[in-house]
């Protein structure tokens, strides 16, 4: 007589990709790096993106920026709102993955709730900020001169090692409420909160391309970021001197606005609740509107 | 001459296999550089619009003669492709640069009109100066078996042209097969086109690879049957230099080095310009460019 016995099931891992435009695909190169948590079991396999992706995400995000800067604030304001409640629902997948990268349990319980919690303070600036920061300027001479700001374009962010998840939302989510597009890449050491944020994105009505997320050598990628002539602005958030360095050195070519922050890799959310962060990728636009005496 | 669709019967597996192989081959650096501007000698600028204006016109033809003040050496395009009403105004623009004005004509693009009209139109353009006519075929007649209607209209036109070259548009887009394309091919080879093209450009699917092999096969069997070299025009739905380039290398596998020519291969495209340009400047440089720092078309 045979005998069944009954087998363990079958371990499912999942693949982690990149997001671009949208969709989920592979990295062009083909190439990927292993992850292994503390132990040395073997995580997940990540993309290593190339600078083709990075060229790829920029083509889409151009194309995106246009639709979605010319969106009502209102309903930029809507759909930020709608990544904190998708992100909310997911809450346990995100606290899972920092976990087993690494990060305590508390912290990362911490890191996800001020997470979603920082959206919803974003999603409340959309439709403020530029009534805020505009204004109406004194001018000795019959015109009615008011200035008011808007999106610069596509942004590129490199986003934190440390913070993966925290940091990554608060580099994204001003760029995004102001009405740019943009492309990221992902902590190279702690990625995987990244590319489920791609899914999280790509089901909270975020049209696809405003936001794309690539994994992968940062070192590698750095010049792509920063020299790439469609780039409008570069945010930088992982804290290193030299790197900054490069990227505002490379900036300089067609002189992209550069800004950094350092509380990215190591702040809290309270401290990375901060409006001018939009208004770092925004454009004065400073109108002369002729008047009567 | 009596014409049989199911004369050249068409592999339409082994077209699209043959296309896909084009596709995989890789030219990079200094061949790329090469082939791009070579791209660029080859291209029919074009603006079909309802809104051209004489200022629309002679911008692309500013960019025809000096594609862009960026780079030395990049060379003129081929020809400016625009409406016969606007033939005057190109040429004018144009002067002795030595690039060609070619005009579409016969109540393009439909081609719904009478002979009498097409006729009248055609020698219009030639009149204000046109070097080149591009005409399109009666799709409707076609579809319905009549190519001898077909073959005449062509050969009146080509004689209402007299010293202009003309190219005859297939619209691929309508004629459904590849068999009908060859046909299509066939037809116009042998009623005295100088240049066979794809598409006006107002429908999709416009210019696609197969459907170009397809219509180079027909001119290489037409050479060795003849002795004599018809061009090709790829129009519409060619954007990316990297299409471009893939086209060009269909061209030489198919029809060997000769046709890399101006004289025998044309892009009838505005938007790919761009593109090529940037790719220039991003060989150059080794930074991807950005459309911000390059001419709105």
């Amino acid at each position: 007589m045979v005998t069944i016995e009954k087998s363990e099931r079958l371990k499912i891992l999942k693949t982690y990709k990149l997001y671009i435009g949208g969709e989920f695909p592979r990295t062009e190169s083909g190439r990927y790096f292993s992850l292994k948590d503390a132990d040395g079991n073997q995580i997940a396999n990540v993309c290593s993106g190339s600078r083709k992706d990075f060229r790829n995400a920029m083509v889409v995000a151009r194309t995106a920026f246009g639709k979605w800067s010319k969106r009502t604030a209102y309903n930029r304001s809507q759909i930020v709102y709608r990544i904190a409640e998708m992100l909310e629902a997911r809450k346990n997948q995100f606290t899972d993955e920092l976990t087993i990268q690494g990060v305590d349990k508390v912290k990362a319980e911490r890191e996800v709730h001020e997470a979603i919690d920082l959206l919803i303070y974003y999603a409340g600036w959309a439709d403020k900020y530029q009534q805020l920061f505009s204004s109406v300027n004194p001018v000795a001479a019959s015109y009615f001169n008011f200035s008011l700001p808007e999106p610069t374009g596509v942004v590129s962010i490199i986003a934190p090692e440390e913070n993966s998840l925290l940091g990554l939302v608060a580099m994204i989510a001003p760029v995004i409420t102001g009405g740019n597009a943009c492309v990221i890449l992902a902590s190279e050491s702690k990625p995987l909160c990244a590319v489920t944020f791609g899914e999280v994105l790509n089901s909270s009505d975020v049209p696809g391309g405003v936001v794309n997320i690539l994994t992968g050598s940062r070192k590698e990628l750095l010049p792509q970021f920063s020299t790439h002539m469609d780039v409008n602005a570069v945010f930088y958030g992982a804290g290193i001197p030299e790197e900054l360095k490069e990227i505002q050195m490379n900036a300089a070519l067609n002189v992209k606005r550069v800004a950094d922050s350092n509380v990215m890799h190591s702040g809290t959310g309270k401290e990375m609740q901060d409006p001018y962060l939009i208004m770092n990728f925004q454009e004065t636009k400073t109108i002369w509107h002729p008047i009567g005496i | 001459m009596k014409y049989q669709l199911d004369k050249h019967p068409i592999d339409q597996v082994g077209v699209e296999e043959r296309v896909a192989r084009f596709n995989s081959r890789s030219i990079k650096k200094q061949s790329k550089v090469q082939a791009i501007k070579l791209a660029i000698s080859m291209l029919d600028l074009t603006t079909l619009e309802g809104k051209d204006s004489a200022g629309k016109v002679r911008q692309i033809c500013a960019k025809a003669v000096r594609p862009w003040e960026g780079m030395e050496d990049v060379p003129s395009v081929a020809a400016v492709c625009v409406y016969p009403n606007h033939v005057k105004t190109a040429k004018r623009a144009l002067g002795d640069s030595g690039v060609k004005v070619a005009s579409v004509a016969t109540a393009f693009p439909s081609g719904n009109s009478t002979l009498k009209i097409k006729l009248e139109d055609t020698r219009f353009a030639v009149n204000e100066g046109a070097d080149e006519i591009d005409m399109v075929i009666s799709r409707g007649r076609f579809l319905c078996g009549e190519y001898d209607f077909v073959f005449d209209e062509i050969a009146a036109v080509k004689e209402a042209c007299g010293e202009a070259h003309l190219k005859v548009i297939l619209e691929t887009g309508e004629l459904d097969s590849y068999q009908n394309i060859r046909l299509a091919s066939d037809i116009a080879m042998d009623a005295g086109a100088d240049f066979i093209k794809t598409s006006t450009g107002k429908i999709e699917p416009a210019a696609t690879l197969p459907v170009t092999l397809v219509m180079l096969e027909a001119i290489r069997d037409y050479f060795y049957r003849t002795g004599k070299m018809i061009g090709m025009k790829p129009a519409g739905g060619i954007r990316k230099e990297k299409e471009a380039l893939q086209y060009l290398v269909m061209v030489k596998e198919t029809l060997g080095e000769a046709w890399l020519s101006p004289h025998y291969f044309r892009f009838g495209a505005s938007t790919l310009a761009n593109d090529l340009l940037m790719q220039l400047q991003k060989e150059a440089t080794g930074y991807y460019q950005s459309l911000d720092y390059f001419s709105i078309d």
